[in-house]
C-alpha cells in the first residue's frame, strides 16, 4: 500500500504517487512472488548444471505438475492456518488433526463398514476437532497455543488408538480413491482441491462480512468487540475451518496413499506455519492474504522437490528450509519497514 | 533567559513523497521552557524525532552548546544529555521504580553484579528532586500515569539532561495532576535545564512557556515571547488563518422527549448513578480522570456489566449485555483510547469506517464492495479527513484524521444516542473545530449527544447541559448560563451539600 504518513498539510487525495514507485513499493505490492520465480528459475539452472547430460526437466509440465501435487496438501492446511493466524491465534493440531480424522475415514473405508460414507467421516471428524479447539479458545478463553498444543498432543495419541498401532491399508476405496489418484482435465484432482479451497478462503476473507470480521478481530480485539463483533463466534469459526481443511488433507492423504496411520502428518502443522509466515501473514494478526500463503506454500514445495533433484540429503534439505524461511521473513520485514516509511 | 543550548538550522526531513520538514531552524536555551506548537501533522513531533536521533534530517544542521553534532541514534541524544519524553509511556510494570530509572544503564558493581544500592540511593534522590510521592522500591505497575510519568523523567534526570522533550504530557493527565507535573517542570527549568514542551493546549502554553514556537505543515512559522503569545495569535499562526467563533457555540433548539435515562446504576465503580439526556441535546460529562465516567458509559453500552440499576431508552427499561445489543437500540460509543480500543491501525480507511455496518451493506454475508466505498467515500469528503483513499491505512494518519474515521463509523450506524469520550484528545485545532461542528450537527438533528471530556472550555463551549462525576458519584448538575469552570470544578472535587446529603 502506498499511503502517507502524517501529513496534515500537503497529503493528496488521489491514491497514485506524482512520481515513479520505488523499488521497495513495488516489492511490497507483489509480495514474495519474485522469490517463487527466482527460486524456479534458479532450480532449473542448478538441475541442469548438476545433471550428467547437461539437460533438466524440472520445468517440465510433469514436473511443475509433480510440485503442485505435492505442495497440494500443505497448501490446503496453510489456508486453514492463515484463517487462525489472522486473527492472532495459533494452531499447532492440524498435523494430529489430519492423522485421526485419516485413521477414521480408513476405518470407514473397511469392508463391514459404512464405506460410501469415508468422506463425510474424513470431513466431519475434522471440522468436529477444529470446534473443540474452537470451543476452548472462543469459550473458555484458553490461549490457542496451550489449548492446540494439548490437542495435537492428545489426537495424535487418540490417532494410533483409533489405527491400533498399526497401519490401516485398504486397496479397494471407491468412494475416494479418485481423490489421489484421478485427473481431471489432466490435472490431480489433489490440485484441484486445493484449489477450491484457496478459492473458498480468498472468498471468505474478501468477499464476506465475516471475513472482514476476522481482520479486525486479529487487528485489534478490543475494537472489535466495541464495534459490535461476536469475537467469539469469529474464533470459533477460524478454529472449526481450520479443523474443516485438515479433514480434507487427511482425505487426500489418505487416497494418496490408500492407507492411514497414527504417524500421518507429523510435523505438517510447521509446514503449514511456515507457508503462511513466508506469505507475509503477520503472526500478531490482522494482516495477511491467502495469496500470500499460496505463494509462501509453492516456495516451500519447489524448494522440496528441488532440492530433491538436486540429490541433496534429506538433512541438508532440513538445514535449507529452515534458514530459507528466516531469510524470507527478514526480508518480509525488511519490506513491511519500506512500506511505512513510503 | 540563559544561553543558546542548542540550536537547529535548516532542518529537513521527507518520507517518500512527503515532505515532513522543511527548512526548520529552532532555537532552545537553558532556564526556559519552549512551548512547541502547531497542529497534528504540523511535524512537531518528527523535529523532535530527529532531535533525539530517532531520525537522521536530510538536510540542516544541529548545534549543542555552538559545537555541531550528529545524531545517528537516540542513544547518541542521550550521550549528549537529549532527552525525549514520548506520549505513549514506556515503564516496564512488573519492576521496580529504581530498576526503570536505570533500564540499560544499571551501575555495575563488583564480578559485573548489579549495584543495588547505587541505583537505589541515586533514585530516591532523583524522586526527591521531582518531588515524587512514592520511592525507589515501589512497582511502576502499581503507580498511576502521572506517576509513571515522573519515573520516566527520572530516567532522563540520572543522566546529565541539558535538554528535555516532552511530547504532550498532560494527554492523559487530570488537572490536579498537571498542576503538578507543572511544579515538577518549573523546578527543573530553574535547575537550568532547556525544555522542550509539546502540547495543543493553549492554557497550558500560556501557564508555562517563556517562549512559544510554532509550526504548520512542516515548516517553521515564527517564535513568539510569553509577552506576544495571546492565544489567538498563536492560533492564528497554527492554522493560518483566524479562528473565529472557536466552539460554535449553537442557540439553544428545543429540546425533544428523554431519549436515554439511567437509573440508580451500581456497578464496582459507580455508586448509584442517575441522568437523562433528551433527543437534540448535547450533555456534557464532566469530572476528574478516574471519577467514573468512562466507566459509566461503557455499562451503558453494555462493554462492562452492572450490578442493578435501568437504562432506559425512549421510557422503555432495556437490556443491554453485548456492545451488538446497545448499537442494535441505535446507541454508539466513541472509546477514550483511539488506538486501543477504537481503530484496526493495520486495516484500511474503508474497513474503519465501514466496520459497524458491514451487515446493512451485504446480502447474504457478502459484501457490497461499491456501496462501502461510496460509504467511506461520503465520509472523507463530509469530514474532510486527509487520507489517500478508501484504501488508505489509518495506521499512518495523525490524530485528528483517524478520530474523524473513526468518528465516520458511529456516524454510519445512524445513532440515536451518541456517547463521546474524550472525542478532541490528541487532535488537532482544526479538527477539534471540526469536530464541534459534527456534534453540532448532530443534535440539531435530533440525536442526544453525551460528550465525556476533561477540557472545561470544550464541556463549557459545547453543552446544553453538564453533569459531574466525582469517584463513581453524580455530584451535581448545570445547565445554561450556570454552565461555568468554578461551578463544574467545585462539583468535580468538593463534596457538596447535596452529595453529603445523598450519602
Amino acid at each position: 500500500m502506498a499511503h502517507q504518513t502524517h501529513t496534515a498539510g500537503a497529503a493528496p487525495l488521489s491514491p497514485t504517487p506524482a512520481h515513479p514507485m520505488t523499488f521497495g513499493q513495488l516489492f511490497n505490492r507483489v509480495g514474495m512472488l519474485p522469490v517463487l520465480i527466482l527460486m524456479y528459475v534458479a532450480f532449473y539452472f542448478l538441475t541442469r548444471y548438476l545433471s550428467d547430460d547437461g539437460t533438466s526437466n524440472f520445468m517440465t509440465t510433469g514436473n511443475t505438475m509433480n510440485i503442485l501435487r505435492q505442495t497440494s496438501i500443505n497448501l490446503v492446511l496453510a489456508c486453514g492456518m492463515t484463517f487462525v493466524i489472522l486473527t492472532a491465534g495459533i494452531d499447532l493440531s492440524v498435523g494430529s488433526i489430519l492423522a485421526v480424522s485419516a485413521v477414521l475415514g480408513m476405518l470407514t473405508s473397511l469392508p463391514g463398514h459404512l464405506a460410501a460414507l469415508a468422506l463425510p467421516v474424513f470431513l466431519l471428524s475434522g471440522l468436529g476437532m477444529g470446534l473443540i479447539n474452537g470451543v476452548m479458545v472462543a469459550g473458555f478463553k484458553i490461549n490457542p497455543f496451550v489449548v492446540t498444543l494439548g490437542t495435537m498432543t492428545a489426537l495424535r495419541g487418540a490417532a494410533y488408538l483409533f489405527a491400533d498401532g498399526t497401519t490401516v491399508l485398504n486397496r479397494d476405496i471407491p468412494s475416494f480413491e479418485w481423490l489421489g489418484n484421478s485427473n481431471f482435465m489432466g490435472v490431480p484432482w489433489l490440485i484441484w482441491v486445493a484449489m477450491g479451497v484457496v478459492l473458498v478462503s480468498w472468498f471468505i476473507l474478501r468477499q464476506t462480512v465475516l471475513g472482514l470480521h476476522i481482520y479486525a478481530v486479529g487487528g485489534n480485539p478490543q475494537a472489535a468487540r466495541l464495534t459490535g463483533i461476536k469475537v467469539g463466534a469469529v474464533l470459533l469459526f477460524v478454529y472449526a475451518i481450520n479443523g474443516l481443511f485438515s479433514g480434507i488433507a487427511g482425505a487426500m492423504s489418505a487416497s494418496r496413499l490408500y492407507g492411514a496411520n497414527g504417524n500421518w502428518g507429523t510435523g505438517y502443522e510447521l509446514d503449514a506455519i511456515a507457508a503462511v509466515v513466508l506469505g507475509g501473514t503477520s503472526l500478531m494478526g490482522g494482516v495477511g492474504s491467502v495469496w500470500g500463503t499460496v505463494i509462501g506454500a509453492l516456495i516451500i514445495g519447489v524448494m522440496n522437490n528441488g532440492l530433491t533433484i538436486i540429490g541433496l540429503s534429506s538433512f541438508w534439505q532440513y538445514v535449507a528450509k529452515g534458514v530459507v524461511i528466516v531469510l524470507a521473513v527478514m526480508l518480509d520485514k525488511w519490506r513491511q519497514q519500506q512500506a511505512t516509511t513510503n | 533567559m540563559g544561553e543558546i543550548v542548542l540550536e537547529m538550522e535548516r532542518i529537513s526531513k521527507r518520507f517518500g513523497a512527503t515532505r515532513a520538514l522543511d527548512n526548520v531552524a529552532l532555537q532552545v536555551r537553558s532556564h526556559e521552557v519552549l512551548a512547541l506548537m502547531g497542529e497534528n501533522g504540523a511535524g512537531k513531533s518528527t523535529l523532535m524525532k530527529v532531535l533525539s536521533g530517532v531520525y537522521q534530517p536530510d538536510a540542516g544542521e544541529i548545534r549543542l552548546l555552538g559545537q555541531p553534532v550528529k545524531l545517528n541514534a537516540p542513544a547518541d541524544a542521550r550521550a549528549v544529555g537529549i532527552n525525549l519524553i514520548y506520549q505513549e509511556l514506556a515503564v516496564a510494570p512488573h519492576m521496580t521504580v529504581a530498576q526503570n530509572v536505570f533500564m540499560g544503564s544499571e551501575p555495575r558493581g563488583r564480578f559485573g553484579r548489579v549495584d543495588l544500592t547505587t541505583m537505589r540511593t541515586r533514585t530516591n534522590e532523583v524522586l526527591q528532586q521531582l518531588g515524587a510521592r512514592f520511592d525507589a522500591d515501589t512497582l511502576a505497575g502499581s503507580l498511576g500515569i502521572a506517576d509513571q510519568q515522573q519515573v520516566e523523567i527520572a530516567r532522563s534526570l540520572i543522566h546529565q539532561s541539558r535538554v528535555l522533550i516532552m511530547d504532550e504530557p498532560t494527554a492523559a493527565l487530570s488537572d490536579r495532576e498537571t498542576e503538578r507535573l507543572f511544579g515538577v517542570i518549573r523546578r527543573l527549568r530553574d535547575d537550568g535545564i532547556a525544555i522542550v514542551y509539546i502540547s495543543h493546549r493553549m492554557a497550558e502554553m500560556t501557564e508555562l512557556a517563556d517562549r512559544v514556537a510554532v509550526m504548520r505543515d512542516g515548516g517553521y512559522v515564527g517564535t513568539l515571547l510569553k509577552a506576544e503569545a495571546a492565544p489567538e495569535r498563536v492560533i492564528q499562526m497554527m492554522v493560518g488563518r483566524p479562528l473565529d467563533d472557536f466552539y460554535q457555540r449553537r442557540e439553544t433548539t428545543a429540546k425533544g422527549p428523554v431519549r436515554l435515562a439511567v437509573r440508580n446504576v451500581v456497578s464496582p465503580k459507580i455508586n448509584d448513578a442517575s441522568f437523562h439526556v433528551c433527543a437534540g441535546e448535547v450533555l456534557g460529562l464532566a469530572g476528574l480522570v478516574g471519577a467514573g465516567r468512562t466507566e459509566l458509559a461503557r455499562i451503558i453500552f453494555g462493554a462492562d456489566p452492572k450490578a442493578s440499576g435501568d437504562i432506559l431508552v425512549d421510557g422503555k427499561a432495556v437490556n443491554i449485555k453485548e456492545p451488538l445489543d446497545a448499537m442494535r437500540l441505535g446507541i454508539g460509543y466513541l472509546p477514550e483510547d483511539r488506538k486501543g480500543q477504537g481503530l484496526f491501525l493495520q486495516l484500511s480507511a474503508l474497513a474503519n469506517t465501514t466496520m459497524s455496518v458491514l451487515g446493512k451493506h451485504s446480502r447474504m454475508g457478502l459484501l457490497n464492495h461499491k456501496a462501502l466505498r461510496k460509504l467511506t467515500e461520503d465520509a472523507i469528503k463530509q469530514l474532510s479527513v486527509k487520507v489517500p483513499g478508501p484504501d488508505g491505512i489509518v495506521g499512518g494518519l495523525s490524530g485528528g484524521n483517524q478520530q474523524k474515521l473513526l468518528l465516520a463509523r458511529w456516524l454510519a450506524i445512524k445513532p440515536r444516542v451518541l456517547i463521546l469520550d474524550e472525542p478532541t484528545r490528541g487532535v488537532d485545532v482544526g479538527a477539534k473545530s471540526e469536530i464541534y461542528r459534527i456534534i453540532n450537527q448532530l443534535a440539531a438533528s435530533g440525536v442526544a449527544v453525551v460528550v465525556i471530556s476533561s477540557e472545561l472550555p470544550e464541556v463549557i463551549g459545547i453543552c446544553d447541559r453538564v453533569v459531574v462525576m466525582r469517584e463513581g458519584h453524580i455530584t451535581g448538575e448545570v445547565a445554561g448560563d450556570a454552565i461555568n469552570q468554578e461551578t463544574i470544578m467545585t462539583y468535580a472535587t468538593l463534596a457538596t451539600a447535596p452529595a453529603a446529603l445523598a450519602a
